[in-house]
């Protein structure tokens, strides 16, 4: 190595720091989910080091494919099959963390071995004549062109096997509209339950919200009327609150001196138009 | 200048290799595979520029493309085996056991 310090190992330097702790981070690190962060660190290092080295096309794919796809996808299953999933520590085969210590520790100086026996860092040529996306164009449609065509058939065979094994076997039969309009008449025969719609929330001169219930025409509230999750909830208006609301607007027509309203109270016939009265009776 | 990109890259194959034997959660497991297989593709450009040729980048680019699929398959594979046996724990996968 020269003593002049070039961008290339400035850049190196730096983003050899970067990869090395992410791998680190990725290994140790026990949540998937930091794993696959660490992971994504490295493999920016990586590209921004691809850059440096005059290969900006894989420094684009490299971003694009691994960063955005590959690494997408792996967060994306870490989301569908628990994110909270940790390992367990016990060692299931004994002494088996410290032989792969031992083993990592080996192989990493037998390749460094090698790398430092073969080094020649004097570079062979100056570089490649033509701009890297053009030369790469070249190779792609000549001489690799029978690999290139391979791959797309690849990744279609990929995306058809991964909608084949992802795709849910079906366990039981699909219950059909006529199959579900059947069980709800049997159900009516054994247990004499109503096979219709529920009844609906009551609307009524000043309440319309779902937590209103309905009244029954004895003039108490019809239960099945109101959610049952509503009615753990919220504070449901009891048929007192609703009959009060309903003798206080009578009292104010009252006041008015609506004949036909004083009709109906003392059990006349019915009045000819409708009343806020007409309007609540009317509902359940 | 090349002989330190190569030790990088073998450092970081054998972080890869030393996850890859350690970790007992499939998908972690998978991500030291893809990480053997940066290391490698770092090689492959480090060798690129240093000889001035493209040969080593279109590898490195075919090695993309070719673990994109492969990480397509592998993790359907993940989600398939996590459906029936609600774990992605290598340790768990014992039916095959004679």
């Amino acid at each position: 190595m020269t003593l002049m310090i070039t961008g290339t190992e400035v850049t190196f330097w730096i983003c050899a720091v970067f990869a090395i702790a992410g791998a680190v981070g990725l290994v140790t690190l026990k949540k998937p989910v930091y794993s696959a962060l660490c992971l994504a660190l490295v493999m920016v290092s990586l590209a921004v080091i691809y850059a440096s080295l005059g290969a900006p096309f894989l420094f684009a794919v490299q971003i694009i494919v691994y960063t955005g796809a590959v690494l997408m996808l792996f967060l994306f299953v870490i989301m569908l099959v628990g994110v909270n999933a940790q390992e367990t520590l016990t060692e299931t085969i004994r002494g088996h963390r410290i032989a792969v210590v031992l083993a990592g520790v080996g192989v990493l100086a037998l390749l460094v071995l090698a790398v430092i026996q073969g080094a020649n860092d004097t570079p062979v040529s100056a570089g490649p004549a033509e701009d890297n996306v053009t030369g790469l164009a070249n190779l792609i449609f000549s001489r690799y062109v029978i690999a290139f065509e391979a791959t797309a058939a690849l990744l279609i065979t990929a995306a058809v096997a991964a909608m084949v094994l992802a795709h849910p076997e079906r366990i039981r039969a699909k219950i059909l509209q006529p199959d579900r309009a059947a069980a709800r008449l049997a159900d009516y025969a054994k247990t004499g339950h109503h096979p219709g719609p529920r009844p609906s929330s009551g609307v009524f001169a000043r309440h319309n919200s779902i937590a209103t219930p309905a009244l029954l025409p004895d003039g108490t509230v019809a239960p099945a009327s109101v959610s049952e999750v509503l009615a753990d909830r919220v504070a449901i208006a009891s048929a007192d609150d609703l009959l009060a609301a309903h003798d206080e607007v009578l009292a104010a027509i009252d006041g008015g001196g609506n004949p036909a309203v004083r009709a109906l109270e003392s059990g006349g016939a019915e009045p000819p138009h409708e009343s806020p009265e007409k309007e609540e009776k009317g509902d359940d | 200048m090349t002989s330190t990109y190569a030790i990088l890259a073998v450092i970081l194959f054998t972080i890869g290799l030393t996850g890859f034997l350690v970790r007992k959660n499939a998908l972690v497991i998978f991500m030291c595979v893809e990480l053997m297989l940066n290391a490698a593709n770092l090689l492959f450009v480090a060798f690129s520029s240093h000889y001035g040729i493209l040969d080593g980048q279109m590898a490195a680019f075919f090695v993309m493309v070719v673990a994109a699929a492969e990480v397509v398959i592998g993790l359907s594979i993940i989600v398939m085996i996590y459906r029936s046996r609600q774990s992605t724990s290598v340790d768990a996968e014992t039916i095959l056991k004679g």
